[in-house]
C-alpha cells in the first residue's frame, strides 16, 4: 500500500513557522497584563472574546462556507442566560453559568439551524437575520432582560471550586483576563482538532460542493445543522464571558451587527484559516482605539483600513506568513 | 418482477422502473419509461440531444422527483428517498458536467465519496489522517479507473479526460449496486475512448451499468441492452442487434445519423 502524503486540513498553520507564531503570540498574551496599564489588559479580554465570537463563527464561514448573521445573536442571547439565572449577590460557579448558557445558545441554535439551514445563499442570510433580530426583540421590545435599557449583573464575578474571584478591585481585571484566555486557547484547540476529524472534512466538502457531497451520499443538511449547532454554542461561550467581564447585558450585544462585526474580522483576518479570526479581532481592536485617538470619524478609518486589507491581502493577515498566495488548488501540500 | 427465483445471482434483476415520467411545466422529458438494470449488464441509452436522457438519471439518483410511476431497487421502492438517501441504498451516479471537488486532489476527492458511508458520530470521533480503510476503498477505486499516477494532483489541474475517469472512481467509492453514468465518455480522445470502454466493460461484471452515450458506434461495441429514447419515450428497448434492426429505429433515428 502507498503512503497518502496527507496534508493537514486547510485552516491549519501549513508550516511550523506558522505554528510557532500562535505559540508566541500565546505567550505574549499570557505575559501582557504584568506589563501594560489595566486599561489595556481589559481591551485586550474584550478583543479576545471578540476574537471567541469570530472563531466560533468560523466553524460556518471558513470551514461550512455558511454566512449567517443571525450568529451574534446566539452570543447575545448567552449573555442574557448569565444574567438570567444568576441570583441577587451571589455568584454562581463558572461550571454551572458556563454549559448553562451554551446548551441555551446551541439549543436556540439548532432550532434556527433547522429551519434556515434549507436555503441557501442569499435566503440563508436574510432568514438567519430574521431569526436574529427576533431575538433581539425579545431582549428590546420586552421586560425579560430590563428592555432597551439593559439590566446590571448584580454580581459580575467569577466563582469557580468554591472560591470566587473577588479580588480587590485593582486585580479584578486579570481573573477575566485569564478565564478568557483559557477559553480562546481552548476553542481554538477544540476547532482544531474537530477539522482534523472525518466530519472536518466532510465540512471542507460541503464548502467546496454541497451539491456533490449529497450526490456522494452525504445527509448534507444534518452535517450542517450540527456544525451551527456546535458554532452557536461557542458563540455563546463567548457571549457568557462577555457577561462576566462586562457585568451588564443590553439589546445592543444581540443586534444583528455582532454576526457584522465578527464578520468583518474574519475577513480582516483571513476566511481560509482558523487563527485569522483571532488576529482579525485583536486587529480590529487595537484599530478602534487607535483610530478614536486619532480622529473623530473612527468608523471612517476603520472602513477604510479594512478595505484596503481586503484588497491589498486576499488572504487576510493571517496570509501575510505565507509564501503561499494562490487560492483554492495552490494550498494543497503533501 | 423482483422474483428472486426467476433469475439466477449471476445476473439478477438490481434496479428497475415502472411507468417513469416527468413533466417540467408542459414539456413531458420523461414519458412512461419502464426499464430494468440487471447486474452483470451494461444497459445503454441511447437518444438524441434532448430525448430526455439526463433527466431519466436524474429520476434514478433522485435529483429529480417524478410525476408518475416507480422506482425499484432490488424489489424496494426507492422513489420516496432523496439524493443521499439513494446513493447509500447503493445507486451511484456520474455526472455529465463533470461535478467533482476542484480545489481537492484526486486522493481527497475519491476519499470523500469513500466517507459518506461512516456515520457521522464516528466521523466526529475518528481522526482523518488514521482512516486506513478509507484509504484502502479509495487507493483501489482509483487504480481500476487508472488514475494511480495522478492520485496526489489537484482534481483541477487534471485533463478533461482524467475528470471524467475520477467521476467513475467517486461513484465507484461509494460501494455501489447500480452505476448511472451520464456521458462518461463525452469529449475524450480516441485513446481515452478505449481505456473506458475497457473499464465500463469490467464495472459491469460487479455492477448494473446505465450507460448514457450517444455514439452509437460504441454503444454498440460495448452494450448487452440498450434503449432507445426519443421525446422521453422510449422508442425501442432490447439487444443491440434487435435495435440495430428495429425499423422504428432506422425511420426515426439511425436514418438520421447516416
Ligand atoms: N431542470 C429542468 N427544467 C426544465 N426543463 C428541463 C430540465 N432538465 C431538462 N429539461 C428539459 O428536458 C428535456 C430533456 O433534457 P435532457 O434530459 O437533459 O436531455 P438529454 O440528456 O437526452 O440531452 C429537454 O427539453 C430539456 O430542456
Ligand atoms: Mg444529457
Amino acid at each position: 500500500m502507498i503512503e497518502v502524503p496527507l496534508r493537514t486540513t486547510r485552516l491549519l498553520p501549513h508550516t511550523l513557522l506558522g505554528r510557532i507564531g500562535l505559540v508566541v503570540l500565546a505567550a505574549a498574551i499570557t505575559v501582557l497584563p504584568w506589563l501594560v496599564p489595566s486599561y489595556y489588559a481589559e481591551l485586550v479580554t474584550s478583543a479576545m472574546i471578540a476574537a471567541m465570537l469570530a472563531l466560533s463563527m468560523q466553524l460556518l464561514v471558513g470551514a461550512t462556507g455558511l454566512v449567517s448573521l443571525g450568529h451574534g445573536a446566539f452570543y447575545g442571547l448567552a449573555a442574557y442566560v448569565v444574567y438570567l439565572i444568576s441570583p441577587e449577590n451571589v455568584a454562581l460557579p463558572i461550571w454551572i453559568t458556563l454549559p448553562v448558557a451554551m446548551l441555551v445558545a446551541g439549543a436556540a441554535a439548532c432550532v434556527v439551524g433547522l429551519f434556515s439551514l434549507r436555503t441557501t445563499g442569499f435566503f440563508f442570510l436574510m432568514v438567519t437575520l430574521a431569526f436574529g433580530q427576533m431575538i433581539f426583540f425579545v431582549f428590546h421590545d420586552t421586560k425579560l432582560g430590563g428592555g432597551t435599557d439593559g439590566a446590571y449583573l448584580t454580581k459580575p464575578l467569577i466563582s469557580a471550586f468554591g472560591a470566587t474571584l473577588d479580588l480587590p478591585r485593582k486585580q479584578k481585571y486579570l481573573g477575566t483576563y485569564y478565564v478568557a484566555l483559557v477559553q480562546l486557547v481552548a476553542m481554538y484547540l477544540g476547532l482544531a482538532m474537530l477539522l482534523q476529524t472525518l466530519f472536518g472534512r466532510a465540512l471542507e466538502g460541503i464548502r467546496v460542493n454541497e451539491h456533490r457531497m449529497r450526490a456522494i451520499g452525504f445527509d448534507t443538511f444534518k452535517i450542517k445543522l450540527i456544525a451551527f449547532t456546535l458554532a452557536g454554542a461557542l458563540a455563546g461561550a463567548a457571549g457568557h464571558m462577555w457577561a462576566l467581564h462586562r457585568g451588564f447585558v443590553n439589546p445592543e450585544i444581540v443586534g444583528w451587527h455582532q454576526s457584522a462585526e465578527a464578520l468583518l474580522m474574519i475577513l480582516l483576518g483571513g476566511l481560509g484559516s482558523l487563527h485569522g479570526p483571532i488576529l482579525g479581532a485583536l486587529a480590529l481592536t487595537g484599530l478602534g482605539e487607535v483610530a478614536q485617538l486619532l480622529t473623530e470619524r473612527k468608523l471612517l478609518v476603520e472602513g477604510l483600513v479594512i478595505l484596503a486589507v481586503v484588497i491589498l491581502l486576499p488572504r487576510g493577515l493571517a496570509g501575510l506568513g505565507s509564501r503561499n498566495t494562490s487560492n483554492g488548488a495552490g494550498d494543497r501540500h503533501g | 418482477m423482483g422474483d428472486p427465483a426467476a433469475t439466477t445471482p449471476a445476473n439478477a434483476l438490481v434496479l428497475c422502473t415502472e411507468g417513469l415520467s416527468k413533466s417540467f411545466g408542459g414539456l413531458q422529458a420523461t414519458r412512461d419509461v419502464s426499464l430494468s438494470l440487471h447486474r452483470n449488464e451494461l444497459h445503454a441509452v441511447i437518444g438524441p440531444n434532448g430525448a430526455g436522457k439526463s433527466t431519466l438519471v436524474n429520476l434514478l439518483a433522485g435529483e429529480f422527483t417524478p410525476s408518475a410511476g416507480r422506482i425499484l431497487l432490488e424489489g424496494r421502492d426507492i422513489t420516496s428517498l432523496n439524493v443521499w438517501q439513494r446513493t447509500r441504498a447503493g445507486v451511484a451516479r456520474s455526472f455529465q458536467r463533470t461535478n467533482i471537488f476542484l480545489p481537492l486532489t484526486v486522493h481527497e476527492n475519491v476519499r470523500l465519496a469513500a466517507q459518506a458511508r461512516t456515520g457521522t458520530l464516528a466521523s466526529l470521533l475518528s481522526r482523518a489522517a488514521n482512516s486506513r480503510t478509507l484509504f484502502e476503498i479509495t487507493d483501489l477505486a482509483i487504480e481500476r479507473v487508472g488514475l494511480t499516477q495522478s492520485r496526489l494532483r489537484p482534481s483541477g489541474e487534471l485533463s478533461h479526460g482524467e475528470q471524467r475517469q475520477l467521476e467513475i472512481a467517486m461513484t465507484l467509492a461509494t460501494d455501489p449496486k447500480v452505476l448511472l453514468l451520464d456521458e462518461p465518455l463525452a469529449g475524450m480522445g480516441q485513446e481515452e475512448g478505449e481505456r473506458i470502454s475497457a473499464l465500463l466493460k469490467s464495472l459491469a461484471r460487479d455492477h448494473a451499468v446505465l450507460l448514457i452515450e450517444h455514439d452509437m458506434d460504441f454503444v454498440f461495441k460495448v452494450a448487452d441492452v440498450m434503449t432507445v429514447l426519443v421525446e422521453g419515450a422510449v422508442l425501442a428497448s432490447g439487444t443491440p442487434q434487435s435495435v440495430r434492426e428495429s425499423a422504428a429505429v432506422q425511420a426515426a433515428y439511425l436514418g438520421g445519423h447516416a
